[in-house]
């Protein structure tokens, strides 16, 4: 379509032509209209029933909130009327990936104000189990990002090997996702016959995992194109909104409960093992982390069941238990992060409140700031870089 | 990968032999900051210490602690201090048996925790210090007649959920807020369903069964010794 120029000198038709150039550049700019993305609340890359509601003004986003609450089950306020022993029911569901990490650092709050420990044997094998659960979540969460990314063959080789693990959860504790197997004073039931050549072969078969996910997915290119430079976290802001885990020490943290504030009863002290950091920030570099702790984790495993001490696995506890007035809180660190139970007991058979600190809730509560400013095919995979589970947002 | 760092366990023997002095190193220096702020205080020898301090000093105690160091936020949260008005009657008659109740005419008395309290309701935080390894557990007295106390947000902006959720639980209005909507609960609900005396309906319908399943303890006879 030719425009009508209207008849002037050639002076003003230039400056007639440079006017409506300049017109249409300004146009470019300003004439892009807000929209309103809802991501969820069911959404593959939401692990649940996360909602995004996403402002969005072309391309990049101007605000982003997130919505939750469609998950959540208070148990605080179950706990509550339940005795101390009923409550490891109820934080199983808490981060459903890695079920028995859930329970530890309840016990171990609990055990805390019994004055209460556990006996050698049954420290390691808690220890174990607890390791055990942050590698079949880990794994889970490796492949997930795939998925994210395009990539759909790591999520069916994480599902598969993950099965080893949870073979070996289920076969002490018979429950696959849900052991409720941890006791105060120690444990549900000693390991069966065999168990621990199992779980090293089991761990063997985690370690090549390992191996082919880092060829197959970190070293490909499309993978680090989409998560390298891209939702950075600063050292600072993360831990001003309490980052913890993965997210933490993948923005150069070198924090790791299991090494600078081991709660008693967990062994971490008896094996050689190291934390793993990375300086970048991003979400390549929490995925990163994330694999070298599957690594260190499987090694953590093999030694300790060289070390299992034989022995008692429970202490002598009353049947009944009342847990003594006072006040606990006993975090550790768990698939997703640091997780903490502040008890506090009055004496009677059920906590009189539990405050329930989890990871995810603090990890999530970052992506206001965090997805500012960034792509719509970004948000994806930084949410899937974060790896939060909704029952441990949600509880 | 050229870019890992690894840093090998650490020795914690000596760590462990000091943590008391170091506590009572945090709570002197917490209160050359704070001074009149704090209210009472209490430190559980290599474990743990809880700090009470006065509404008005709420933000300014995070301030300091930030500056001392405690640049992490852990979480943030609320207590009700006032014994059930349900008492016991949500128990089921199996635990009336087992734990019967000791003194029942005696007016039920408000306690409160580690670190004291005067009314019923209670803010509290943990922040940790992760360069050192201190943690340090806060908590605030809330009047019964203004349940308010100033936003954390400018100190940690991690506290921004944990204050909603604790604005929605408790119903404590958190000053200077940009944004106390409910975090889980529809946009409609009525009550605070953390306090106290909000009713646990599903419990009210249905009778909980109590302490029936309780199992031997491994290596136990059948009929084991109770507490």
């Amino acid at each position: 379509m030719t425009t009508q120029i209207p008849d002037l000198s050639e002076q003003e038709q230039l400056r007639y032509i440079s006017q409506q150039a300049a017109d249409a550049r300004v146009n470019v700019e300003i004439e892009t209209e807000g929209m309103t993305l809802n991501l969820g609340p069911q959404h593959p890359a939401t692990h649940g029933t996360l909602r995004i509601i996403a402002k969005l003004d072309g391309e990049q986003v101007v605000a982003a909130e997130p919505v939750m609450g469609y998950m959540h089950r208070g148990y605080e306020k179950l706990a509550e009327v339940r005795t101390y022993p009923q409550v490891t029911t109820l934080v199983n569901r808490i981060d459903w990936v890695g079920s028995f990490a859930n329970e530890t650092p309840f016990i171990l709050a609990a055990e805390k104000l019994m004055e209460v420990e556990a006996p050698p044997r049954a420290q390691y094998i808690r220890t174990i189990l607890h390791e055990m659960s942050r590698i079949a979540n880990v794994i889970l969460g490796i492949g997930d990002m795939g998925v994210q990314v395009g990539a759909v063959t790591p999520i069916f080789f994480a599902f598969r090997d993950r099965e080893y693990v949870l073979n070996q959860i289920e076969a002490v504790t018979g429950g696959r996702f849900h052991p409720n197997f941890d006791r105060i004073g120690g444990l549900k039931d000693d390991l069966p016959a065999g168990w621990i050549q199992n779980t090293k072969n089991a761990m063997e078969k985690v370690r090549d995992f390992c191996d082919q996910i880092e060829e197959l997915m970190y070293g490909n290119e499309i993978f680090q194109a989409r998560t390298r430079g891209i939702g950075i976290i600063p050292k600072d802001v993360g831990l001003a909104y309490g980052l913890s885990g993965v997210n933490i020490r993948g923005s150069g943290v070198d924090w790791d409960v299991r090494r600078d504030n081991m709660s008693p009863g967990l062994v971490y002290d008896q094996v050689d093992w190291k934390v793993w950091t990375h300086p970048d920030g991003d979400s390549y570099s929490r995925m990163w982390v994330r694999l070298q702790e599957v690594r260190e984790g499987t090694k953590i495993v093999d030694q300790l069941l060289d070390q299992i001490p034989s022995g008692p696995i429970m202490a002598k506890v009353p049947r009944i238990i009342k847990v003594p007035a006072g006040e606990a809180y006993v975090e550790t660190e768990n698939p997703l992060g640091v997780m903490g139970y502040y008890v506090v007991s009055k004496g009677d058979l059920n906590p009189y409140r539990v405050k329930i600190r989890s990871a995810s809730f603090n990890n999530v509560s970052i992506t206001p700031w965090l997805l500012k400013g960034v792509y719509v095919p970004d948000i994806i995979t930084i949410l899937g870089s974060l790896y939060f589970i909704l029952g441990d947002i949600d509880r | 990968m050229s870019d890992e760092t690894a840093v090998d366990t650490v020795d914690e023997a000596d760590v462990v032999a000091e943590t008391d002095e170091v506590r009572e190193a945090t709570l002197a220096s917490l209160t050359d900051e704070v001074g009149d702020g704090i209210v009472e205080s209490h430190i559980r020898p290599n474990d743990d210490i809880w700090v009470r301090v006065s509404r008005d000093a709420w933000v300014d105690t995070g301030m300091a602690l930030k500056s001392m160091g405690f640049g992490y936020f852990s979480f943030l949260s609320a207590i009700d201090w006032m014994p059930s008005p349900f008492g016991r009657d949500m128990d089921s008659q199996v635990d009336l048996t087992l734990n019967p109740p000791e003194d029942e005419d005696d007016d039920v008395v408000m306690e409160t925790g580690v670190a004291g309290g005067d009314t019923r309701f209670q803010v509290f935080a943990r922040v940790n210090d992760i360069v050192n390894n201190r943690a340090i557990t806060l908590k605030a007295d809330l009047p019964d007649d203004d349940l308010s106390i100033a936003t954390w947000i400018p100190v940690y902006s991690g506290a921004n959920w944990h204050e909603r959720e604790a604005a929605e639980m408790f119903g404590i209005d958190f000053v200077g807020h940009p944004n106390l909507r409910n975090l889980y609960l529809p946009g409609a609900f009525e009550g605070n369903p953390m306090r106290k005396d909000f009713a646990l309906l599903s419990r009210r319908i249905k009778p909980w069964p109590g302490i029936v399943d309780v199992e031997p303890m491994p290596g136990e006879d059948e009929e084991g010794e109770d507490a």
